[in-house]
């Protein structure tokens, strides 16, 4: 057989396919390291939650002590941190990423902007906490109150939403711009008739996955406005209205946080059921923006 | 005559709206500084007030509540911060880079997709549901396999952190293989190289830069992590001598401690001080991460 060796794999080649082999089985491994944790913790939780887990858990404030009783105080006050956070954050945000991706010029004050972005997102919780204390609670006269707490969990996702809208808006071709330029519009009608509209759902995943990262959060609010327990009413108006601007509020994510280091006797599914909400409320939260993400991607015109 | 008047109304509106863009878009630096500035401003009386350099930065000594003397030495805190990060990384790293490579180079688009949206998911789970699952589900099994008194301490934190870390490891790490031109690719594969081997001796050296940016930048979120390690990794104010030894970051001390301080005490003040330097080596390494990744893309132009 003088030819057929010029098909058939030699030894080295052998080999060389075995490697790849061999790597590629180890980093199916290495993901399945990284995803298999994942799933287990959330099966684990969810288990040990189930229990405890109805709707009168959520609708119920804490009772003896925090031992007992649901999570309704907490919420509530995620919900009040969450929404006045986004507040202050989403209009300086998209405005910031309007103007990263429509005004700046390619210059050292863009390249500064775009630094002080990515610095904010790496700053650490803690002194993002520390910067509130200083900041909002002591020097613009706040105290801990639930409008300092939000204000520094403003701060905190600001770079979230600016560099999605940046991104969202950059995915606009240039030509939309163009069209409308010729016939004569200036720059912010472009803006705000073509660019905008044809970016709004991506700017909207930013403005979700905000809420994510600034329900979950829990260092930010731990001296800017959490507070251990308030007694919120059960019922009536009064019990979806129960914080004001100026006062301290109960916060799902601090609520875990004090369930499981500082309280004694908390049963085992309560805790677990807090933290499953609150897990639960930041997945789903974040399986809105990817959904309306991949839903916009199948429908793009351009 | 109409067009004259429409024109009115924006030769007045038109700069305030591109004014108000410019002030949000700047706001970015004036945030960095503005952290840096009010973190600062409470903790500067501290170094004419007491601390002592020379203890903060060599004493092992961190006795905060000593009515006789206190002692404000950060080397036990720092052994605890540099401890269960670089275990962290020494996870989080192969990790992370073996899933960048393996969804880059290896997987099928489809696979691609799913395992993006799991990694997201890895990567919204608040920092303080990773605490918990430290501090309740973590700890009994290290106990049980190890035989440690004690479940909470560097290995837990480092198991958590490695797994808060792994996320944005591996979309920069991913990012940075796929800047690398398909030519490279095309070349290599035309040379006979198998896939390990075009990830081994090309992609590797040519994406070095970006994965060393990864790093950083995974660096910085451990470092930065404060719920997590508070709660996962216990409180003991020591040098660590084994993996399953408890001890407490830098972070995880002005979490703890800070809501128990007077305000403008020393102790107080000490704890912005270690916020500030917390501050600065963040600073640092974002900023080396980003001269790093600028550097490529600079050179990639050219």
């Amino acid at each position: 057989m003088p030819d057929a060796g010029v098909f058939t794999a030699g030894a080295i080649q052998r080999r060389k396919a075995a490697v790849d082999r061999l790597v590629q089985v180890v980093l199916a491994l290495v993901v399945a390291a990284i995803v298999a944790p994942l799933v287990a913790i959330v099966t684990y939780l969810a288990i040990k939650a189930w229990p405890i887990l109805s709707w009168r858990f959520l609708v119920t404030n804490p009772t003896n002590y925090m031992t007992g009783g649901g999570i309704w105080a907490p919420l509530v006050g995620t919900f009040y941190l969450v929404l006045i956070s986004l507040a202050i954050a989403a209009p300086v945000g998209v405005l910031a990423g309007v103007y990263l991706n429509e005004y700046a010029g390619d210059n050292w004050l863009t390249r500064a902007v775009n630094l002080a972005v990515v610095n904010l997102a790496g700053v650490p919780s803690i002194v993002h906490a520390l910067f509130g204390v200083g900041a909002f609670v002591l020097f613009a006269g706040m105290g801990r109150s639930v409008l300092a707490a939000s204000s520094t969990l403003a701060v905190m996702t600001l770079p979230v939403i600016i560099t999605s809208t940046r991104e969202a808006l950059a995915a606009v071709p240039r030509s939309f711009r163009e069209a409308c330029w010729n016939m004569g519009a200036s720059r912010w009608q472009t803006i705000r008739t073509i660019v905008l509209p044809n970016s709004m759902s991506g700017i909207l995943t930013g403005i979700i996955l905000q809420v994510s990262r600034a329900a979950g959060e829990t260092a930010p609010i731990l001296f800017t406005g959490a507070v251990f327990y308030v007694a919120v009413p059960d019922t009536g108006v009064r019990s979806f209205l129960p914080y004001g601007l100026w006062d301290r509020c109960m916060a799902l994510s601090y609520h875990l946080f004090i369930l499981s280091t500082q309280v004694t006797g908390v049963s085992e599914s309560l805790q677990y059921g807090t933290a499953v909400v609150l897990f639960g409320l930041v997945l789903t939260v974040n399986l809105l923006s990817i959904a309306l993400r991949v839903y916009l991607r199948s429908r793009r015109k351009w | 005559m109409r067009q004259r008047v429409a024109r009115g109304v924006s030769r007045w509106s038109e700069p305030i709206i591109e004014w108000t863009i410019r002030l949000c878009g700047w706001s970015a630096i004036f945030f960095v500084f503005s952290i840096l500035f009010f973190v600062f401003r409470e903790a500067a009386p501290a170094l004419t007030s007491g601390l002592s350099l020379k203890e903060f930065f060599t004493s092992q000594n961190w006795r905060p509540d000593s009515t006789i003397r206190p002692q404000f030495g950060i080397v036990a805190l720092l052994a605890g911060t540099t401890s269960v990060t670089l275990l962290a990384m020494a996870i989080a790293v192969p990790g992370g880079l073996g899933a960048a490579i393996f969804v880059s180079e290896y997987c099928a688009p489809k696979t691609r997709e799913a395992l993006k949206i799991v990694i997201e998911f890895l990567a919204a789970i608040p920092s303080v549901v990773w605490g918990f699952v430290g501090a309740m589900v973590l700890n009994p099994l290290i106990i049980e396999a190890t035989g440690a008194p004690i479940g909470i301490n560097i290995l837990n934190g480092g198991i958590i952190l490695a797994l808060m870390s792994v996320p944005i490891i591996m979309s920069v790490g991913e990012d940075a293989f796929r800047a690398v031109p398909d030519t490279y690719r095309e070349a290599a594969v035309a040379l006979g190289a198998s896939r390990w081997q075009i990830v081994y001796k090309v992609l590797l050296p040519a994406a070095k830069n970006g994965l060393l940016a990864a790093v950083l930048l995974g660096v910085g979120r451990a470092v930065g992590e404060t719920m997590a390690v508070l709660m996962a990794t216990g409180h003991a104010v020591q040098v660590p001598h084994s993996l399953l030894d408890p001890v407490r970051t830098l972070t995880a001390t002005i979490a703890a401690e800070l809501g128990e301080t007077v305000e403008g005490g020393l102790h107080y003040r000490v704890l912005f001080v270690i916020g500030s330097l917390l501050m600065l080596m963040t600073l640092a390494v974002n900023l080396a991460a980003d001269v790093i990744v600028k550097g490529i893309r600079g050179r990639q132009d050219a």
